[in-house]
């Protein structure tokens, strides 16, 4: 299994979220992470799925959501040629001998504390998933009560924007 | 009533419903069929109120679904089918995906509680895009009047273009009732909605090319190209190629079977010179089919030394099984079109030589006629009453089957030479689909004897709609080739189950011979009903069903529950596996 990250612009309508994830699960496609939002086009979202399959039914994935009535684009961006991003929240317990320590690793990661209590510490992170998951490995070992972890967003770098020649003709 | 506040503009205000009617109006719809129920009331109001469109209404909503496959079937055009919400919508849920898996044009259209209640598990409310999302092209739910307009069209374009399948329209109540200016043409905005219809020149000429070089080619025509009505522009490239043809389940009568070109139908069942020439083909020219596992058997024993050309309106169907060679998106005809003259610039003497291999199929052929044996019970022979409906009624005439044992017979021993004139459910395998589909093709083609031939099995999933044949005075022909049992089933358990035949006896009992008596049954529906037990009683009977017109007409065949359909190719093994009769395998040396 190797790890694809689809960018998908689609109308926003009611049921579209049911209808790609559906989809997903009807042909057996599994989805590692989904991130859904706005774009700079009203009327259009963006979905951002991360899918682990194998090349050739990765083009059946595509070929298969191409058919979905509601998205208009799907793009395939390759890690070397995209911004690839997640976001986490992460509850640690703390206390004084370790408090130091966590806070250095928070400056280290360039995380920040959002939220501090007597015996623990929420800590907002970005990052590629490496790093997210390193903070997590160093983190491990003080205590990790609770993880908020969004999908992966990811856009093409350069000049060209995945809604162009969308709605030009 | 039409609600026109017409207010001296040019748009007429109308309610949701009367602007529901007149859209499909304006679409050309003329005949719908359905069952009315409190979220649909009042459009049906309208609808009762108006001489546009012919509503059928059936007794069962999975009837409406299926007769509007069968009259989009028998027509070419789109079947409409009207359910009211909850209980009534979900049974059109086998008829769409039926229509999905056949890739049928069907527009559905339901009833949905009022708006504010949707949700809050109202009375007879069922999420039903929900439930028919994976089943559907597209679905809506409609909420606001001035939304009808466009939707409709929207649904008409996306279930009659590209590749064609059901869309469900669901309509609150309250959308039905409110009112708003009923604006006709509708802007249809559908921009992820686009399918490609003309191929790559580049693709076509290296299918061409590919052609030419093959000395091995068949012409693997699926229901596609019935679809994209491409039956002349096929029999000119076939005869110009000179290629054998094999139609599948859903392709018979695409390509006239009476053609010395056509091998016949290919697959589980098919005859054994058709599965052999795909098997040992060197160039398969895919045509609007899909390389189900009815057709190929083990797919990495099928066709092993066969190229690929792959032409299919959906690009999602090309690779999906088989690698092709020459992948082709495209309407099949468009692409028949571009094809013929590229392939006529060949120069002859670059064109392979067919004689071998038209010599091996011949032979094959004349070893492997498809055939029957006479049963050993002393009860008729399945197999002869089909062949004899087919021969007495003729090419013009429609054949709709239900799924099993008579379906296969229907679609070997009936000769069918054009597209439309056989219907059947192919990829969902719907039991059940028969009586309703004749009935709706014989509305879409009154001019034409339709028959429906059923199992008995499939028979007591649908015959209510024999109720709505005889009231509307929809006459179709039902030949019941009745085996007391479900007789594919029993096959199969016979074959692999060490004939253990479990659940399969429709009637196990001592006691009353028939439970129920299709006579008597068809007789309480008003039909013209006769019982034929006895050879000599199959002409006559089919006669006299030829000879009545003014109401519907049920035979009952008493036939051999042991008769089996051969050829056969077990399921799960290579095409190469194919029996001609039980433990009769073809001789793969002779030549």
């Amino acid at each position: 299994m190797s790890q694809h990250v689809l960018s998908l612009l689609v109308e926003d309508k009611p049921g579209l979220l049911t209808r790609v994830a559906g989809l997903f699960a009807r042909r057996g496609f599994n989805i590692h992470s989904l991130a859904v939002g706005t774009t700079e086009v009203p009327g259009l979202s963006r979905i951002t799925v991360v899918v682990d399959v194998e090349g050739a039914p990765l083009e059946q994935v595509t070929k298969q959501l191409n058919k979905l009535i509601n998205v208009l684009k799907i793009v395939e961006l390759e890690p070397e040629q995209s911004v690839q991003r997640e976001h986490m929240l992460v509850k640690v317990r703390i206390d004084a001998g370790t408090r130091s320590q966590i806070l250095e690793a928070v400056n280290l990661f360039r995380a920040r504390v959002v939220d501090v209590a007597p015996d623990s510490l929420v800590i907002e992170v970005t990052g590629d998933s490496q790093k997210i998951e390193a903070l997590l490995r160093v983190l491990d070992p003080f205590g990790i009560k609770e993880i908020a972890q969004s999908g992966l967003l990811a856009m093409g770098r350069g000049p060209k924007s995945i809604s162009e020649r969308i709605y030009k003709n | 009533m039409t609600n026109s506040v017409a207010s001296g503009s040019e748009h007429p205000v109308l309610n949701g419903s009367a602007a529901l009617l007149k859209s499909l109006e304006y679409l050309g719809i003329t005949d719908v069929f359905g069952l009315p129920g409190g979220a649909i009331m009042p459009f049906y109001d309208e609808l009762m109120a108006q001489s546009a469109i012919r509503h059928i209404l059936v007794r069962h909503e999975q009837g409406a679904g299926h007769a509007a496959e069968g009259y989009a079937l028998a027509s070419g055009g789109v079947g409409v089918c009207i359910a009211t919400s909850g209980p009534g919508a979900t049974n059109l849920v086998t008829a769409i995906a039926d229509a999905y898996m056949d890739s049928i044009p069907m527009i559905a259209i339901t009833g949905q509680v009022f708006s504010h209640l949707m949700g809050t598990d109202a009375f007879q409310e069922v999420d039903i895009v929900g439930v028919t999302m994976p089943i559907t092209k597209h679905s809506f739910l409609v909420t606001k009047p001035e939304d009808i307009p466009a939707t409709i069209a929207a649904a008409y374009q996306i279930a009659t273009t590209g590749r064609p399948g059901p869309v469900l329209v669901d309509i609150t109540k309250d959308c039905q009732i409110n009112s708003a200016p009923f604006v006709w043409p509708p802007k249809v905005d559908l921009p992820g909605y686009r399918p490609i219809t003309k191929a790559h020149g580049k693709q076509i000429s290296a299918a061409a090319h590919m052609i030419a070089e093959s000395s091995k080619p068949v012409f693997y025509v699926g229901g596609g190209t019935v679809r994209a009505k491409a039956q002349k522009e096929l029999l000119e490239l076939a005869e110009l190629v000179g290629a054998p043809v094999v139609t599948t389940l859903t392709a018979r009568g695409v390509f006239p079977d009476t053609h010395p070109q056509n091998l016949g139908m290919p697959g589980m069942h098919g005859t054994v010179p058709a599965v052999l020439a795909l098997q040992e083909s060197d160039l398969l020219i895919a045509l609007g089919s899909r390389f189900d596992d009815r057709v190929t058997g083990k797919v990495s024993e099928f066709a092993p030394n066969a190229k690929v050309i792959h032409v299919d309106i959906d690009p999602a169907e090309i690779g999906k099984i088989r690698e092709a060679d020459v992948p082709i998106v495209g309407d099949v005809r468009e692409v028949i079109l571009d094809l013929l003259p590229a392939y006529a610039e060949m120069p002859a003497a670059d064109r392979a030589d067919l004689t071998e291999w038209w010599a091996h199929l011949n032979n094959l052929r004349e070893s492997y006629p498809l055939g029957y044996d006479q049963p050993e019970d002393g009860l008729l022979s399945p197999q002869a009453i089909i062949a004899k409906i087919g021969e007495m009624t003729g090419p013009e005439a429609i054949y709709a089957a239900g799924v099993g044992q008579h379906q296969m017979w229907s679609a070997q021993f009936i000769h069918y030479e054009r597209p439309g004139a056989w219907l059947n459910s192919g990829g969902a395998g719907t039991m059940g689909f028969a009586i309703p589909a004749a009935m709706g093709a014989k509305v879409a083609q009154p001019e034409r004897d339709v028959w429906a031939i059923d199992g008995d099995g499939c028979f007591q999933m649908t015959n209510q709609e024999l109720a709505t044949c005889m009231i509307n005075g929809i006459n179709i022909k039902v030949a019941v080739i009745n085996n007391s049992s479900l007789g594919m089933v029993r096959q199969w358990q016979t074959l692999f189950f060490d004939g253990r035949h479990s659940f399969t006896d429709l009637q196990p009992l001592e006691g009353p011979e028939f439970i129920p008596d299709f006579v008597k049954l068809g007789e309480a529906y008003g039909c013209l009903s006769i019982r034929v037990r006895t050879e000599d009683e199959i002409e006559p009977a089919i006669k006299l069903a030829l000879e009545t017109n003014d109401r519907p007409v049920l035979i009952d065949f008493i036939v051999s529950k042991d008769a089996m359909v051969w050829p056969m190719v077990p399921q799960g093994v290579g095409n190469s596996k194919v029996q001609y009769a039980r433990e009769h395998a073809p001789d793969w040396d002779q030549e």
